[in-house]
């Protein structure tokens, strides 16, 4: 038997460990809010600094409000971001304008800040389809419910950019769990071949639902995934808004310079539930996991840094949480005062031309509404 | 004028919008140095270059993914799916995507893309390549969905199909590919989606069909002619929408109808026309409307097509025992 394993073909053990030892977790500050990685310390202002900070506050208010603002019955569909700050609007804050973000259903915060007005997510929260009428000029898609179809859609985004020759880049984001996905795979795999100017993030935030990372998949890192396209991979901690700005950012320069996409994998956390539709995270997460994440909260580490710095106060953030509060409140009256949907509404935005079966039943539902 | 297959006529319609519209990309699996595997991009990627006309990694979904976003950016892409019974793959970025970008974004997005795909039994194919599965697309709203049975028909249609800004998808019947020849206008021409087509005019029944069973419809009609009876046949062309008008003013002139497709009684379109006439022209109606259809089986194994699939001799029974209800 021993002599067996010797001439075994394949060190399995040493392949796999050989592949874990390419997707180290980039770290720039730790959670004392320290710079350990000065070499790979971006490029960034001071007022770009604080401009972050202010973004991962005010998005931290908009959760606890949009959370408070469901359980009234005033949001819809809403699932809990806090926690995934630095994951999220760092990663839009490496990004331009012309750069075009196809979220999944947890990445509102990103296109707010690509440029929806607060009031239409809003909209869309609650089910209203001005809530998708996205801005002209605001390169977003709407919220994907489809796990992993913004992955394929991305690729097609990118390609398209690569044949206009425009220097930009197409950039989505998926879960844990959407890795397992088919889509995710076809996505990178699509995007590698046309060598097309991508960056799919994954925000692995540990559980999908109920279903920790663990049971997605026996990969240790899912970063390495990349190397199934073909294209490069890197795992970054997602609670440093640092080192997700700065792995972006990297991605985002080999992209318009025609090298291709890039796989980014952050380490990161939701505090909330899964979704406000009855998940209970007590009966699958524990306490101490939840503590132990609480400790790396992005805000916390973020904060520390600037103060050290002399950049940030206790005012300044006051001034953040108000100005937070004030512009939800009059998002949420905008929305309220969206005309209600009706479906001769519905209908008109089928095609550009209605068929004869809508023409038919527009007229029936329009006699319907004059009543 | 020239003489085509309709395959040639197929080809004809993407070169036409190839030139007429920069916007217009041609890709699927083998569509380009290869030309398709039934030759239907044949040629296209020499005349365009590799930027328009372009072969994709083998991933149907990635397909349906690489066309939504590639809209997005403003293009009109033309995707292949090799065979329709592939379409399980690629069901979410048709029907779960591309059909509801206009309506998600209220108007701000759109989809103006072609998917054609080959299907169709009668020439031995293997599993999952001839399957009818136009009643699954005809069900989505968003969606369009034609199905041309002659080559003049295929390329104004297929013109039709890609100047349409909401997708369409263009179904094309192998064994229609290259079956016979018929003269097309070398020009680019359009006809308008959700048109029907009398094929045939007729005063005792009407026969409402599509595809390959239009040619079966046609060789009924003429055997009926035989024994004494006038057949009207209606060719849909597009399945979804159908033209309720020419199919009603037809059914009131004959007062009697019969239904003809290839897909399974439970699956296909013929439920919905016969609905339609229910609902519409009930008091015209001599006799019920009944059905030629494919039994609930899957897609025979190849040896067993002759004896599964529909034709000339179904419809002719199906017609007379409506004739003599």
């Amino acid at each position: 038997m021993a002599s067996k394993t010797q001439n075994a073909p394949l060190d399995a053990k040493k392949t796999l460990d050989l592949v874990a030892d390419q997707f180290q977790t980039l770290q720039i500050l730790n959670e004392e809010g320290q710079v350990v990685n000065e070499a790979a310390m971006p490029d960034i202002t001071d007022e770009q600094l604080q401009e972050l900070m202010r973004r991962m506050v005010y998005t931290r208010i908009l959760d606890q409000r949009s959370i408070s603002l469901n359980r009234q019955g005033r949001l819809g569909f809403y699932a809990p971001t806090a926690g995934q700050e630095a994951s999220q609007l760092a990663s839009q804050f490496a990004l331009e304008k012309e750069d075009f973000i196809l979220p999944g259903y947890r990445d509102v915060p990103q296109i707010i800040w690509h440029g929806l007005p607060l009031y239409q997510a809003f909209l869309w929260s609650r089910g209203h389809f001005e809530g998708g009428q996205i801005p002209d000029g605001v390169n977003v898609a709407i919220p994907q419910i489809i796990i992993g179809a913004q992955y394929v859609q991305t690729a097609g985004v990118a390609l398209g950019m690569k044949k206009r020759g425009a220097k930009s880049v197409a950039i989505t984001y998926t879960g844990d769990g959407g890795t397992s996905q088919g889509d995710f795979y076809e996505g990178m795999n699509f995007a590698g071949a046309f060598k097309a100017p991508a960056i799919f993030i994954v925000q692995n935030n540990q559980f999908a639902i109920s279903t920790p990372r663990e049971k997605q998949t026996a990969a240790v890192t899912l970063a390495q995934k990349a190397v199934a396209a073909g294209i490069p991979g890197i795992q970054v901690d997602g609670m440093d808004p640092l080192a997700v700005y700065a792995a972006v950012k990297d991605a985002r320069e080999r992209a318009i310079n025609g090298e291709g996409p890039t796989l980014i994998e952050t380490l990161t956390y939701r505090y909330g539930p899964h979704t406000m539709a009855g998940d209970d995270p007590t009966r699958y997460r524990t306490a101490d996991l939840d503590n132990e994440w609480e400790k790396k909260d992005p805000l916390v580490r973020f904060r520390k840094f600037l103060e050290n710095k002399g950049l940030w106060n206790e005012e300044k953030e006051n001034q953040v949480i108000d100005q937070a509060k004030e512009d939800i409140k009059e998002a949420i009256k905008k929305a309220d005062a969206a005309p209600k949907q009706k479906v001769t509404d519905l209908m008109s935005i089928m095609y550009e031309e209605m068929p004869q079966n809508l023409k038919e039943q527009y007229e029936i539902y329009k006699a319907k509404e004059s009543k | 004028m020239a003489q085509m297959t309709m395959i040639q006529a197929i080809t004809d319609a993407m070169r036409s919008e190839l030139q007429n519209d920069p916007n217009v990309l041609v890709f699927g699996e083998d569509v380009g140095l290869n030309g398709g595997v039934f030759r239907a991009t044949e040629g296209l990627q020499k005349e365009f270059g590799e930027e328009r006309v372009f072969d994709t990694p083998l991933a149907e979904s990635g397909i349906g993914g690489l066309a939504s976003g590639l809209a997005l950016q403003g293009f009109r892409p033309v995707a292949e799916i090799q065979f329709f019974g592939f379409v399980f793959e690629v069901m979410d970025s048709i029907s779960g995507q591309l059909a509801r970008l206009r309506y998600r974004t209220g108007g701000k997005h759109h989809a103006p893309v072609t998917i054609r795909a080959p299907f169709g039994g009668g020439v031995h194919t293997p599993d999952m390549h001839a399957d009818s599965l136009e009643g699954l697309m005809a069900q989505q709203p968003g969606l369009k969905v034609v199905i041309p049975s002659t080559p003049y028909d295929a390329k104004g249609l297929l013109i039709s199909a890609i100047r349409d800004n909401d997708p369409v998808i263009f179904l094309e019947h192998m064994k229609l590919y290259r079956s016979f020849r018929q003269d097309v206008p070398e020009e680019g021409y359009t006809i308008p989606l959700g048109k029907a087509d009398v094929k045939r005019e007729g005063k005792d029944i009407s026969i409402i069909t599509y595809g390959a069973m239009v040619h079966e419809s046609l060789k009924a009609a003429e055997e009926l002619e035989k024994e004494g009876y006038s057949a009207e046949v209606i060719d849909l062309r597009t399945v979804s929408p159908i033209d309720i008008e020419t199919i009603i003013a037809s059914v009131e002139k004959t007062g009697r109808a019969i239904v003809v497709q290839e897909a399974q009684k439970q699956a296909g379109i013929a439920a919905h026309v016969v609905a339609e006439i229910n609902d519409r022209a009930i008091l015209s109606l001599e006799a019920p409307v009944l059905r030629v259809a494919a039994p609930d089986t899957v897609f025979p194994f190849p040896q067993a097509e002759a004896a599964w699939l529909p034709n000339y001799k179904d419809v002719l029974a199906t017609a007379k025992k409506v004739l003599s209800f």
